[in-house]
């Protein structure tokens, strides 16, 4: 068994409820996303996507069900801080340099060498030259790429991401597409929320849809990929 | 070792923002500095009047400082959801708290630094011969403060009238606090300064009630 496979951690729903007051953003969902497997969220606006992210990244508390992970027993367990998210919002700070953002997660992360491993992903997500900029000065494309970094910095078993390719260029969805499918390769376990179809959906290897809190596709279930992603079947 | 170095980290974040930006600091002691001298015109105090409602003067003023200072701690990690990547990095989520208590306290107390010899001059009470005291007592009262405001704060940042609900939440909690603080205070600006350990030991009994309660319970006051 290799490291990468060793780390493998899947994710267990079991009649997930999320209530915000009266509303129900999440109604019984039960899902299972195996250990290494890369899957596609699809769905229209307030379908709940979002909402199932922050409960797999712990974020957010469901009002009835459970969330367990799999194998139970593994060594890597499966605590926040291995847990990548990259959310609608930045999760860095703008008061901050690129640099001083990322160094202040690594270091957080108890990543070891943490300036190098941050020289590296500011290279990879080119930035570097503008590493010294204060984030409030970028762009929302560069934000983004900040924001996919710091959630890279520790090759997470499991990486949450919520639209992703938000605010990027094509270079930039080049560049996560093939990061993504390295990840993928290695065995972290991967869940993106996505509109439509695109080089980084072209990586999942299952798409799940949301409606109104409920799932209504799933590949798993015979569903077709493309058809979920676009909407075609609906 | 987890938290004590997440803390340390934090803490470095907490520091290199505000003098960055010099935002909190700025507004606090320029608000406070009015309060002092606005009421020393008004009340053009001798030192005999002085020595008696300078120290309830005093603390009130901080406290007012205080609930400024503390309630943009925890909004500020809502505006890009930083809270959400902090608590997906730390080991142990006290240490997020622990680092914003230990910067309030910082900023608090030398927004008080730079308060006492203005309060000095303008209401003619001699500082000297009792500031180590003094810095004794401020200590242990920001430590109340801060322990308490940055609890409230979290709890308040989720809310949506927050810029009402934290002053509405604090200033009461605050009272156990005023009450030996400005005692304390008063004993050392008296003709014959003395150290009143009685309301040191109950700063100190506060202080500790508070920051365990907040050790205990700090993790949840983090969570959505």
């Amino acid at each position: 068994m290799t490291p990468a496979e060793a780390r493998r951690i899947g994710l267990r729903f079991e009649n997930i409820d999320k209530r915000y007051g009266g509303l129900y953003a999440l109604r019984r969902v039960s899902l299972e996303i195996a250990p290494g497997e890369c899957v596609a969220l699809a769905g229209r606006n307030g379908s709940g996507k979002t909402t199932l992210l922050r409960i797999a990244a712990q974020l957010a508390r469901p009002s009835a069900g459970k969330l367990t992970f799999s194998p139970a027993q593994t060594e890597a367990a499966p605590t926040a801080t291995n847990t990548g998210f990259v959310a609608h919002a930045t999760m860095v700070y703008d008061e901050l340099t690129a640099e001083e953002n990322l160094l202040l997660f690594a270091r957080l992360l108890e990543i070891p060498e943490p300036a190098k491993r941050v020289e590296s992903l500011l290279r990879d997500v080119g930035l570097f030259e503008r590493r010294d900029s204060l984030v409030r000065t970028f762009s929302r494309g560069m934000r983004q790429r900040v924001a996919i970094a710091r959630a890279l910095l520790h090759e997470p078993s499991v990486l949450l991401l919520d639209e992703p390719g938000t605010g990027l260029d094509p270079q930039g969805v080049g560049w996560l597409a093939d990061t993504l499918r390295r990840l993928r390769d290695a065995g972290s376990t991967i869940l993106m929320s996505l509109h439509g179809e695109s080089e980084i959906s072209a990586l999942a290897t299952r798409a799940i849809r949301l409606d109104a809190g409920a799932v209504v596709a799933d590949t798993r279930s015979g569903g077709n990929l493309r058809s979920i992603l676009t909407f075609a079947d609906a | 070792m987890s938290l004590l170095s997440n803390t340390t980290v934090l803490l470095g974040k907490e520091l290199r923002t505000e003098f960055r930006s010099r935002e909190l600091l700025t507004t606090t002691i320029v608000f406070v500095l009015i309060v002092i001298v606005l009421f020393s015109f008004n009340l053009n105090p001798t030192t005999e009047e002085s020595r008696h409602f300078g120290p309830g003067l005093l603390w009130l003023a901080f406290l007012f400082a205080a609930s400024l200072m503390l309630q943009p701690c925890f909004v500020r990690e809502q505006n890009n959801d930083t809270l959400s990547s902090l608590r997906l990095s730390v080991s142990d989520p006290f240490a997020i708290f622990l680092s914003k208590l230990c910067a309030n306290t910082l900023f608090l107390l030398l927004t008080e630094l730079l308060l006492l010899p203005i309060f000095a001059v303008l209401y003619n009470v001699p500082l000297l011969g009792v500031f180590p005291q003094l810095i004794l007592v401020l200590s242990l009262g920001s430590l109340g403060l801060s322990v308490t405001g940055t609890a409230v704060s979290a709890i308040s940042a989720q809310a949506r009238m927050r810029e009402l609900l934290l002053p509405l939440l604090l200033l009461p909690l605050w009272i156990p606090l005023l009450l030996p603080g400005t005692e304390a205070t008063a004993a050392l600006l008296s003709e014959d300064p003395v150290l009143r350990w009685d309301w040191i030991a109950i700063l100190l009994v506060f202080d500790i009630i508070f920051l365990t309660a907040v050790w205990l319970f700090g993790e949840y006051l983090l969570e959505e």
